[in-house]
C-alpha cells in the first residue's frame, strides 16, 4: 500500500454539510493548554490572568498536582483589581515579580488571558512588552488568551505557539517544521523516520526548551501534527513558510500519508520511503488488527472536545472497520482538516454544540461506543452506554507507527471490560 | 491579585452547584462561559455521580457580549425550565457573568415562571466555594420557608420528636456516610429524622422543615447561616455539636437530648465505639505523644484535634483551616492546645508550616496528602478538597461510633506502615532479607529523606561529623529529621561547631523525644 496514493472513498465527507449548533458547550476553554504546555516546555512559566474559576478549572484538568510548585499558576484577580486599571497593572507586575524572584529557572513566561481579564480589558500583550523591557535578556514574557470566551479547549495551544512565532528566529535554509504538541517520545521516532529520509534539518514546535525556538523562513515547510492550530499556520505563513497539507499521524494510513506528504515536498524518492516505514508501519498493522475483531462494525458517536475528531473517527472508520453516526467538533477548520475530510467515510458532521440536543441524538442513535468528556460520561454509562472519555486521547502518546495500537487500544478498551464484568 | 499556585476552594457558584446536586427538582441556569462547564466533573469523576450536576450553562462568547447575553439567560432559563420541570430555579452568575452584568437573577424573576426562582448573588471576586454553598442553601431555604412565622404542628403525646439533619452536601466529606450513622444515631436515642437537607431533597421538602422540632447542623461552613435563620424567625432551635469522635459524639446525643427531652443515657452506655479500648490496647502505646499536624476546612480541622489530643493521645503541632468563615472558631481552638492557629489559603505557606512543625502524621485534605507525600511524613486524609479514592465504596463515615472506628483505622494505619517501613530498614542489611523479602514481597525503595524546606542555613552554621552524621541514621526515618532539626538548634545555641554524637545525645536529653 505504501507508494501508492490513499484511496479516496467516493463517498468521503467533503461536501456533507455540517450541523452547525449553538447552546450549552461541555468543552473546556483554552487555558487547559497549559497542562500539556508546561510539560513539554520545561522551562517556561503560565501564569493565568484570572479569576478562582481559571485556577479551579486547570487544578481539576490537571489532576495530579504531584509538584509544589508546578510551572503553572493563576494571578487571581479580587476586588480591589476590579476597582481601577492602574492599580490592576500594578499588581500584574507585583505579582509577575514576585513569581519570576521565586523561580530563576524560567526562561520564557507566558501572561494567559482568561474571560475575566479580557472583560476588564486588562491588557496583557502591554503589560508582556512593559515587562519585557524590565526583564530583557533574563527572561522573554509573552501573551496570549486561553478565555472560554474566545477559545475552546485546544485552542488555546493554537493561541500559545502564535504568540511564540514573532520570536521565531529568521532562516533562508530549507527546513521541516512540525507543528503541534506530541510526545518527546514520538518526537523521537518521527526523527528517527525523518533521517532515513535523508530529511535532517527538522524542528518541532513547540521545543522542548522555550528557549530554542525553531527558525523559520521562506524555505520552511510546515506539517501539522495535530489538527488545531489554525491561527499559528497563519501566522506562519505569513513569515514566509509553506503549509503542506497531509492527513494526521494517527494511525497506519495518516502516519503513513504524512510521511509521503513530507518525502515529497523535500524530493525523496518513494522507493526510499517504502522501505524506510515498511518495518514499523507493519509493527502498527500487527498491533490494530489485534483490536479489529472487537472494533468491527461498532456504531461511535463523538461529542465535540479537541478538534482531534474528525482525524481520528477518519482512523477508527479506515483501519478498524467502525461506523461513525456522528462527529461533532468544537471547531472546524477545513484548511486544516482538508485532506482528512476527503478520506472520512460519510457520516454526519456537526460543529459547535447544544448539549441537550446532541445528547438527544445520541441516546436515539445507541451507538455502541460513546466518546465524550468526563462530565457526561459516568452519567451515560450509568445509562448503560459505553464511553470512552476524550480527554485522554490530548494526554496520551497516540501519534505514528508504533502508538497506532494503543491508540485503537484505548476504544478497544471498554468494549472489552464490559465483556468481562458479569455483575 | 493574589499569586495562586492550588487553591482549596473553588469559586462560590461551585458552591452553589453543590447545593444544586445534592438535591432533586432543583435546576442551577449559571450565566457562564464554556469553560466553566469541567466544574461538572469534579460531581461525576470524584464523586462518581451517575447523574450531570443539574445545571445549564448560557456559554456565552465574546462575539455576544454587548450584546445578546441578556437574551442567552432569557432562553437558557425558559430551555432548562422547559427541559427539566424543576420545583425550584436556582439563577446566577460566573465570575464571568458578574462583570458583565446582566443581572441574571432579576431577568429570570421577571420570567414569571410558575416555579420559585431564587436568584443568587455570590460576589466571586471575594468569596469561595463553600460560603457560596452555604448563601445558596440559605436562600432557597429562606424562598421555600418564607419569612413568615409558621406554626409548628403540636406534638401529640407518645410522639417522637422530628430533627432535620441541615448541611450535608454533594463534595461534602463522608456526607454519604455521615448521614446514615447520624440517622442511627438519632434512631438510638428515639429521635426521627424529618428532612435531609440538601443531601437528596427537593424544595418541596424544605417547604415542610418547620415541621420538625428541631434542627441539627451537621457541617456549620454549609448550614450554620440557615439554621441560625431558622432559630430567628421560626424559633427552631439547633444541635451544633458536630458528632466526629466518640468525646463529641456524646456531646451531641446529650444535646440532643436536652432539645429533644429525651433521656439518652442507655444509648451513651451503650457505645458501640471501638475507639476507646484499641487506644487503651497496649499495641497503642506508641501512639503516645505522636505530633500531629491537622489542616483542614474548620469542622474537621476542630473535630480532628480533640480526637488527636483525648482519644489517641497524640500531641497537636499545629492546627489550621483554609476556611475564613471558621477562622474564629479554629483560633479559639488552637489555644486550647498551646497552639496559634493557621489561617490560610496560601498552600505553601501550610507546606512550610507543616515542614517547620516536622510533625510524625498530618492530617488534612489531598493538598496537605501531597505535602506530607513531598516531605515523607504519614498522612490521613479528613476533609475536603478530596480525590475520587477518598469516596470509597466502604460505609466509611466520621461522624458517630462507627466514625470513630473508622478514624482509628484511618489514622493509625499510615503510622503502621511508617513503624513497618523503620523495622524493614532496620533489617536490610541481614542477608535473609535479601535472599526471602519481607512479605511485602519486595524491600521498598530507600527512602528518600526529603530536605527540611525551613531550616536556615546561616552562615557559621554547624557541621555534621562522620560519626555524628552515621549516629543519625540510626535514628527511625520518621523522627530523624525533627532529631537533626532539633540537634542543629541546640548546636546553634550553644556554639557548637561540629555535631559529634555526643551533641546528638546531649540533645536528645535536652528535648526529650
Ligand atoms: S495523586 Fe491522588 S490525590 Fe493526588 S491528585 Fe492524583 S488522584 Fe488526587
Ligand atoms: S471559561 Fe473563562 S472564566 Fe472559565 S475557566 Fe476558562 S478562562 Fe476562566
Amino acid at each position: 500500500m505504501t507508494g501508492t496514493a490513499l484511496p479516496v472513498v467516493d463517498t468521503g465527507c467533503r461536501d456533507v454539510p455540517v450541523l452547525k449548533e449553538r447552546g450549552q458547550r461541555e468543552v473546556f476553554c483554552g487555558l487547559t493548554g497549559i497542562v500539556w504546555l508546561h510539560r513539554k516546555m520545561q522551562d517556561a512559566f503560565f501564569l493565568v490572568v484570572g479569576s478562582r474559576t481559571c485556577a479551579h478549572l486547570i487544578q481539576s484538568a490537571a489532576g495530579v498536582m504531584i509538584f509544589a510548585e508546578p510551572r503553572f499558576a493563576t494571578a487571581i484577580l479580587g476586588d480591589r483589581d476590579l476597582a481601577g486599571m492602574a492599580d490592576c497593572n500594578e499588581e500584574l507586575d507585583r505579582v509577575v515579580r514576585q513569581l519570576l524572584s521565586r523561580r530563576p529557572d524560567i526562561t520564557t513566561l507566558f501572561l494567559v488571558g482568561s474571560c475575566p481579564s479580557e472583560v476588564i480589558k486588562l491588557d496583557l500583550a502591554k503589560a508582556s512588552q512593559r515587562l519585557a523591557v524590565e526583564y530583557v535578556g533574563k527572561v522573554r514574557i509573552l501573551s496570549y488568551s486561553g478565555s472560554g470566551i474566545e477559545t475552546t479547549f485546544t485552542q488555546g495551544e493554537d493561541a500559545c505557539l502564535k504568540a511564540m512565532v514573532p520570536a521565531l528566529p529568521e532562516t533562508q535554509e530549507q527546513n521541516l517544521l512540525v507543528c503541534g504538541t506530541i510526545a518527546d517520545v514520538v518526537e523521537d521516532q518521527f526523527t528517527r523516520l525523518f533521517r532515513e529520509l535523508g530529511i535532517t534539518n527538522v524542528q518541532y514546535f513547540p521545543p522542548r526548551r522555550a528557549t530554542q525556538l525553531p527558525p523559520i523562513g521562506p524555505n520552511t515547510k510546515l506539517l501539522l501534527a495535530q489538527p488545531f492550530l489554525n491561527e499559528t499556520v497563519r501566522a506562519l505563513q505569513a513569515r514566509g513558510a509553506t503549509l503542506l497539507s497531509a492527513p494526521y499521524p494517527l494511525g497506519v494510513e495518516g502516519t503513513t500519508a504524512w510521511l509521503r506528504t513530507a518525502a515529497d515536498a523535500f524530493g525523496v524518492a518513494p522507493e526510499r520511503l517504502a522501505s524506510a516505514i515498511a518495518a514499523p508501519a507493519q509493527r502498527a498493522r500487527t498491533a490494530i488488527a489485534r483490536y479489529k475483531p472487537a472494533l468491527e462494525g461498532k456504531r461511535m458517536f463523538w461529542f465535540p472536545d479537541s478538534q482531534l475528531e474528525i482525524p481520528l473517527a477518519r482512523f477508527l472508520a479506515r483501519e478498524l472497520g467502525v461506523e461513525n453516526i456522528e462527529v461533532g467538533t468544537p471547531y472546524l477548520d477545513k484548511l486544516l482538516v482538508d485532506a482528512e475530510l476527503d478520506l472520512l467515510p460519510r457520516t454526519a458532521l456537526s460543529e459547535g454544540q447544544d448539549v441537550e440536543k446532541q445528547l438527544d441524538r445520541c441516546k436515539a442513535a445507541a451507538p455502541d461506543l460513546t466518546v465524550c468528556g468526563l462530565g457526561l460520561a459516568n452519567p451515560l454509562e450509568a445509562e448503560g452506554m459505553r464511553t470512552k472519555w476524550s480527554i485522554e486521547l490530548v494526554f496520551s502518546p497516540i501519534h505514528g507507527f508504533d502508538q497506532a495500537g494503543d491508540l485503537a487500544e484505548l476504544f478497544a478498551r471498554p468494549l472489552d471490560r464490559v465483556g468481562r464484568l458479569k455483575v | 491579585m493574589q499569586l495562586t499556585l492550588w487553591t482549596y476552594e473553588g469559586p462560590p457558584h461551585v458552591g452553589a452547584m453543590r447545593i444544586a446536586t445534592s438535591m432533586r427538582e432543583v435546576h442551577y441556569v449559571l450565566h457562564a462561559p464554556q469553560g466553566d462547564t469541567y466544574a461538572d466533573l469534579l460531581f461525576t469523576m470524584i464523586e462518581r455521580r451517575d447523574k450531570r450536576p443539574p445545571v445549564t450553562y448560557t456559554t456565552f462568547q465574546a462575539r455576544d457580549l454587548g450584546g445578546d447575553t441578556a437574551n442567552l439567560v432569557v432562553s437558557a432559563v425558559r430551555d432548562a425550565y422547559e427541559r427539566f420541570k424543576p420545583q425550584a430555579l436556582l439563577v446566577g452568575d460566573s465570575c464571568t457573568a458578574e462583570l458583565i452584568q446582566d443581572q441574571s437573577g432579576a431577568l429570570a424573576m421577571g420570567m414569571n415562571l410558575p416555579v420559585p426562582v431564587v436568584p443568587l448573588e455570590l460576589p466571586a471576586y471575594s468569596k469561595k466555594e463553600n460560603w457560596g454553598a452555604s448563601e445558596t442553601f440559605y436562600h432557597l431555604v429562606r424562598a421555600m420557608v418564607g419569612s413568615a412565622k409558621r406554626e409548628r404542628p403540636q406534638r401529640s403525646a407518645g410522639q417522637r420528636p422530628k430533627a432535620n439533619l441541615l448541611g450535608p452536601t454533594a463534595l461534602g466529606f463522608r456526607s454519604r456516610d455521615d448521614v446514615r450513622e447520624v440517622r442511627a444515631l438519632l434512631e438510638s436515642v428515639g429521635v426521627d429524622v424529618h428532612v435531609v437537607a440538601p443531601w437528596d431533597a427537593t424544595p418541596a421538602q424544605l417547604q415542610s422543615l418547620t415541621d420538625a422540632d428541631f434542627n441539627i447542623c451537621l457541617y456549620p461552613e454549609i448550614a450554620l447561616t440557615t439554621a441560625s435563620w431558622l432559630q430567628r424567625t421560626q424559633g427552631m432551635p439547633f444541635v451544633k455539636t458536630v458528632p466526629i469522635g466518640v468525646g463529641a459524639t456524646r456531646d451531641f446525643l446529650t444535646e440532643v437530648g436536652q432539645l429533644a427531652g429525651v433521656d439518652v443515657s442507655d444509648a451513651l452506655d451503650a457505645a458501640q465505639s471501638r475507639l476507646p479500648w484499641y487506644s487503651r490496647s497496649v499495641d497503642s502505646t506508641y501512639l503516645t505523644g505522636k505530633r500531629v499536624f491537622i489542616f483542614a476546612d474548620g469542622t474537621h480541622a476542630i473535630a480532628a484535634a480533640r480526637i488527636a489530643r483525648d482519644e489517641l493521645g497524640f500531641t497537636v503541632v499545629g492546627l489550621g483551616t483554609y476556611s475564613r468563615e471558621m477562622a474564629r472558631d479554629v483560633r479559639e481552638a488552637a489555644q486550647q492546645y498551646g497552639l496559634e492557629a493557621l489561617i490560610s489559603d496560601d498552600y505553601l505557606e501550610v507546606e512550610a508550616a507543616i515542614a517547620a512543625a516536622a510533625p510524625e502524621l498530618v492530617l488534612g485534605s489531598q493538598m496537605e496528602r501531597h505535602i506530607a507525600k513531598r516531605l515523607g511524613v504519614p498522612c490521613a486524609v479528613i476533609s475536603g478538597p478530596f480525590h475520587v479514592q477518598d469516596v470509597p465504596a466502604r460505609h466509611s463515615p466520621q461522624m458517630g461510633w462507627e466514625g470513630a472506628n473508622v478514624i482509628f483505622d484511618a489514622w493509625v494505619h499510615p503510622l503502621m506502615m511508617g513503624l513497618e517501613e523503620h523495622l524493614i530498614g532496620m533489617f536490610r542489611e541481614d542477608f535473609e532479607f535479601g535472599e526471602h523479602g519481607s512479605h511485602h514481597g519486595k524491600a521498598p525503595a530507600k527512602r528518600q529523606e526529603p530536605e527540611p524546606l525551613l531550616v536556615a542555613v546561616a552562615a557559621g552554621a554547624p557541621a555534621w561529623t562522620a560519626d555524628g552524621e552515621k549516629e543519625l541514621k540510626k535514628i527511625p526515618f520518621f523522627v530523624r529529621k525533627k532529631a537533626r532539626m532539633n540537634t542543629e538548634k541546640f548546636a546553634v545555641e550553644r556554639g557548637i561547631a561540629q555535631i559529634g554524637v555526643d551533641t546528638l545525645y546531649e540533645a536528645k536529653a535536652h528535648y526529650g523525644k
